[in-house]
């Protein structure tokens, strides 16, 4: 029962009792489970509908919670927000990219009690070096974040709609999409000399430019969107030795994750000729920049997965996670396979689960 | 006798004017009788009862009506589209006196973009309206909204009729009205009406959990509107009529956007630039045979931008330019005296133009064939009809959707049990769909050109009733009541692709609805005091049936299981009171029916008074509404605030 009940009498006790009274929101149960690790797993949740949260794997009791940041921050207005899009750890912190909120949102990795936020219009993805967060931002910048602060303290112009970023060595990587002009998409990785934040070249590599990890031997692995139609995903390598692309792998690529020397490749693409969306899971061998043969999911349970949309690799058990969007507008489902594909669990999630982190 | 209590009938007692007082009686009563006689259910408001409701514009009043479910994305200048029994806003077309109000780019008619200061008569049709002369177009949806402008009425000798006014209130709402009506014959009327309508569009909203309470002013709702509409009416010597008009709406607002966590301001803005013209020749109604004419151009701009999506050089600033000719021809003939038939042919014409990239340009000739007849056997009534709906589309650059032709039909019986009592059965079947819409086939990157038209099929079974009373207070009552199950199949739907940047449309889902509609209206005197009181309920089970589906029998979204709506007004010589009450039961915002999609429901109560004054030159009329009176705050649509308490205060002079 609501307060404006209790204070206007008779009207509207009558239209309460007629049409039954407005109930409060319930946070489901956590749900139990087996697992051998633990994880924090970040909804999106659609556009505009303000769904964003972290789910929390808690490896010691098995259990999967849901809206972790709610159930910490309930003094926080309208909680983590609308669309999350990227989340990493660093030293004791979390730090949430929210796009749909132009925030970066901080918090403490063990109690996910907030610590403070930074606004950052239309941030994307975060990366660090040195007490310094790095995130893109569709405007067409890398705004560096003093740490500490939690302040802008520069702002790096980088290529079109930039995405995802990475740090080797001294120098930090960045994909540029340029998404927004899809007659003129952007198609280089800029690299920035992270001493002096200066940017020192942009490597060009194709177009509409996404993923982009690191393996250990110094190799970057980067994945193109493709123009959604003629031009299909694929995924590139660049040596940061030379800053040029060495291969190209002619897979299609849509997420990734490498765990020591290899490489988890998802991919879920349109097809015009087949008239359905082709799914695929394949492995690369990064030492040796092959394909491996088969799917990354041997048993079957692949068929299951209506919109593979994160992946992870946990670092002490080898599990394979990846997360399934279905059709975005519904819960969606974390599935942990063994390393050799095979199906352990499955928890229903928040709408959109992707990107994920392990936490110690 | 009927006309006794129709329910405008009470406007009698305020109106000033003999001439329409009578009129507005006669005309009342059968409308009353006419909607107790349709086979198909009908809602109208009009006339006085439409100057008491609390209502700025046509969708603030189709919320009195069962069955529909108004998309209000809030504010004076948010955008306000109609669903009608659950079949989705692209099934219910719109009618601007007779001819409809086509948007072959996304298929959905902004009805707050419709003042009500022009309008004479609002009236929503399930099924479609069971006059046989009529366009093509009147038997190609699932749903009809009809809005009729006012026509002119001059006292004998008249020749000139001003009319002037002014809104205001919340939202720094200021709307001033212009109205001239000119006889210059016997029988030749001209009309101009016109206003201005500006909001600063700010209002608090309020949000509350656990653990705070946040109150928040919402901005960049604001809006300019101008409009001018132009009358041109013309009676014939033998009662044939012709009848022109035309329109114009420019308008420049805010798009306030969805308040999210740390998001409170939208830089988005729109600019839209309505015209059209229209044309209608109709001959007299006594004739056994009886030729309808209507034809039309529209022209529609709109313009929107949004600085946050930086290009190139600049930002997003997308420009459309959509036109429209029509041509309707209908014939009605009398071939004995209880069989008669109608056919009617419509043809349309539709181009959308855009300045983005890789645009399909496309262009829509849709040719409409409505063969249809009705018998009638003392008090049974049975109408059936054919459409035949061929479909071309053309584009410059990509795929077109190419051509379709498709045959559907409709079945009305309605029966009068026995003569002496006012109960009347009916009952309907109809099949109809939708065309996939220019955006829905080739919006770029999303368009796909393979999509099928969208069905609906209807069956309704349902009663009247009427009965008057004498010697007592209660005057009369009216009933109406449905119950109705649709299935709406090849529903069209965004579907992923490989990231948020590529959804493709895609003929998905299926939707099942039961429904019940109750709709009871009862007329009071108290000696010199007149009352109505009306209530409206629905009961709606919308069930997503999609095969395989993520959320198989879950209710759709947005579709309350329970709605209705309560109205009462009360009269006394010249003053006037209005009540009214509004009701939508908890929803669900997406698919799954899971507590973090729930939507409460809401519930506002509007009341407004009204008093008329002055004397034979001039006369007055004021009011004052006072909308959600108790302040609750509430979304319609998830994250788009709705206004709490607001006032709106007019006067009006007619000289």
């Amino acid at each position: 029962m609501n307060i404006i009940l209790r204070r206007t009498g008779f009207l509207i006790l009558l239209t309460a009792l007629l049409f039954s009274c407005r109930k409060d929101k319930v946070i489901p149960e956590p749900e139990n489970i087996t697992a051998v690790s633990g994880l924090y797993v970040l909804n999106e949740g659609n556009w505009g509908s303000n769904k964003c949260d972290l789910d929390f794997y808690d490896f010691k009791n098995s259990t999967y919670k849901r809206d972790v940041y709610k159930a910490a921050n309930p003094e926080v207005t309208l909680g983590l927000g609308d669309t999350g899009n990227d989340v990493k750890a660093y030293g004791s912190r979390l730090y949430i990219v929210v796009n749909g909120s132009n925030k970066l949102e901080v918090i403490n990795v063990k109690t996910a009690k907030r610590i403070g936020k930074v606004d950052i219009p239309n941030c994307r993805n975060i990366a660090f070096y040195k007490n310094k967060a790095y995130v893109t931002s569709y405007n067409g910048y890398v705004a560096v974040i003093d740490t500490a602060a939690l302040t802008i303290a520069a702002q790096i112009n980088v290529g079109r709609q930039p995405e995802e970023l990475v740090v080797v060595g001294d120098k930090l990587y960045v994909a540029n999409s340029g998404g927004y002009t899809s007659t003129n998409y952007d198609r280089t990785v800029s690299v920035i000399d992270l001493t002096t934040g200066t940017k020192i070249k942009d490597i060009d590599v194709a177009i509409n430019l996404h993923r982009l990890k690191a393996d250990s031997y110094g190799d970057l692995y980067v994945s193109s969107r493709g123009d959604y139609d003629k031009i299909g995903s694929n995924l590139y390598v660049i040596d940061t030795k030379t800053d040029a692309v060495k291969k190209k792998f002619d897979i299609p690529a849509g997420n990734l994750a490498i765990h020591k020397d290899i490489a988890y490749v998802y991919s879920a693409e349109w097809s015009n000729s087949a008239g359905a969306y082709i799914i695929t899971y394949n492995k690369i061998n990064v030492k040796d920049e092959v394909v491996l043969s088969g799917s990354f999911i041997t048993d079957g349970t692949q068929a299951n997965i209506m919109m593979p949309y994160g992946i992870a690799v946990d670092p002490a058990s080898e599990d394979i996670f990846v997360t399934d969007a279905k059709d975005y507008v519904t819960p969606g489902k974390l599935h942990c396979y063994t390393s050799s594909g095979k199906l352990k669990w499955s928890v229903t999630t928040g709408d959109i689960p992707a990107q994920m982190v392990f936490v110690k | 006798m009927f006309a006794c209590f129709c329910p405008f009938w009470t406007s009698a007692q305020v109106d000033t004017s003999k001439v329409q007082r009578l009129d507005e009686v006669q005309i009342n009563a059968k409308k009353n009788n006419f909607i107790l006689n349709s086979p198909t259910p009908v809602q109208l408001i009009a006339g006085e009862e439409l100057k008491r409701i609390n209502s700025l514009s046509v969708a603030d009043a189709v919320r009195y009506f069962s069955g529909v479910q108004l998309k209000d994305y809030g504010g004076v200048g948010g955008l306000k589209t109609i669903n009608v029994r659950g079949m989705g806003s692209n099934h219910t077309a719109v009618f601007y006196n007779g001819v409809q109000l086509a948007n072959a780019q996304n298929g959905q008619v902004d009805l707050g973009k419709f003042s009500l200061e022009n309008m004479e008569e609002i009236s929503l049709y399930s099924g479609q309206n069971s006059n046989l002369l009529q366009p093509a177009k009147a038997y190609a949806s699932a749903s009809m909204l009809y809005l009729k402008t006012v026509t002119p009425k001059f006292e004998h000798g008249e020749k000139h009729q001003f009319k002037v006014g002014l809104k205001g209130g919340s939202f720094a709402l200021i709307n001033p009205v212009v109205n001239y009506n000119y006889r210059f014959a016997e029988r030749t009327f001209f009309n101009i009406n016109g206003e201005l309508l500006n909001a600063n569009g700010k209002y608090k909203y309020r949000y509350r959990d656990l653990a705070y309470d946040t109150t928040v002013v919402r901005h960049d709702a604001d809006i300019f509107a101008k409009r001018a509409e132009v009358g041109l009416h013309h009676l014939f010597r033998d009662s044939a009529k012709l009848q022109l008009n035309l329109y114009q709406y420019n308008s420049e607002r805010g798009i306030p956007g969805a308040i999210v966590a740390d998001k409170f301001r939208f830089s988005q803005r729109q600019w839209d630039d309505n015209f059209f013209v229209q044309t209608s020749y109709e001959t007299v109604s006594n004739k056994r045979y009886q030729l309808l004419l209507n034809a039309k151009y529209a022209y529609d701009y709109t313009r929107y931008i949004d600085p946050d999506i930086k290009l190139i050089d600049g930002f997003l600033d997308n420009r459309y330019v959509q036109q429209e000719i029509y041509f309707s021809v209908a014939n009605q003939y009398y071939i004995t005296n209880f069989w008669k038939a109608s056919l009617s042919t419509d043809y349309a014409k539709q181009d959308l133009d855009a300045n983005l990239e890789n645009f399909a340009h496309p262009t829509r000739d849709t040719w409409l064939l409505a063969l249809a007849s009705e018998w009638h056997w003392q008090r049974f009534k049975l109408q059936a009809n054919v459409l035949r709906t061929y479909v071309n589309d053309k584009v410059q650059t990509n795929i077109p959707a190419g051509k379709k032709t498709k045959y559907t039909p409709t079945v009305l019986v309605s029966w009068q049990p026995l003569a002496a009592s006012e109960l009347r059965l009916r009952a309907f079947y109809k099949t109809i769909f939708r065309m996939p819409t220019f955006n829905d086939l080739y919006y770029t990157l999303i368009g796909n050109t393979f999509l099928r038209p969208e069905y609906a099929h209807q069956y309704d079974v349902g009663l009247t009733y009427s009965k008057n009373f004498s010697g007592t207070y209660l005057k009369g009552i009216a009933l109406q009541s449905d119950v109705y199950y649709n299935q709406v199949t090849d529903k069209i739907v965004a579907v992923p692709g490989a990231s948020l940047f590529r959804w493709s449309m895609s003929n998905l889902d299926k939707v099942e609805i039961k429904g019940a509609e109750l709709n009871l209206q009862s007329f009071w005197q108290f000696n010199q005091v007149t009352a109505a009181l009306k209530v409206n309920y629905t009961y709606e089970e919308a069930l997503d049936v999609t095969p395989n589906g993520t959320a198989y029998r879950n209710q759709i979204p947005y579709i309350p299981v329970h709605s209705g709506s309560a109205t009462a007004n009360a009269n006394y010589k010249s003053w006037g009171a209005n009540y009214s009450f509004i009701y939508t039961g908890e929803r669900y915002d997406q698919k799954a029916n899971i507590s973090a999609n729930y939507v409460e429901p809401w519930y506002t109560h509007d009341i407004a008074f009204h008093k008329t004054f002055g004397g034979k030159k001039v006369n007055y009329r004021a009011s004052a509404e006072i909308n959600n009176l108790l302040n609750q705050y509430y979304d319609v649509v998830l994250n788009y605030p709705m206004p709490g308490r607001n006032y709106r205060f007019s006067i009006y002079a007619n000289f």
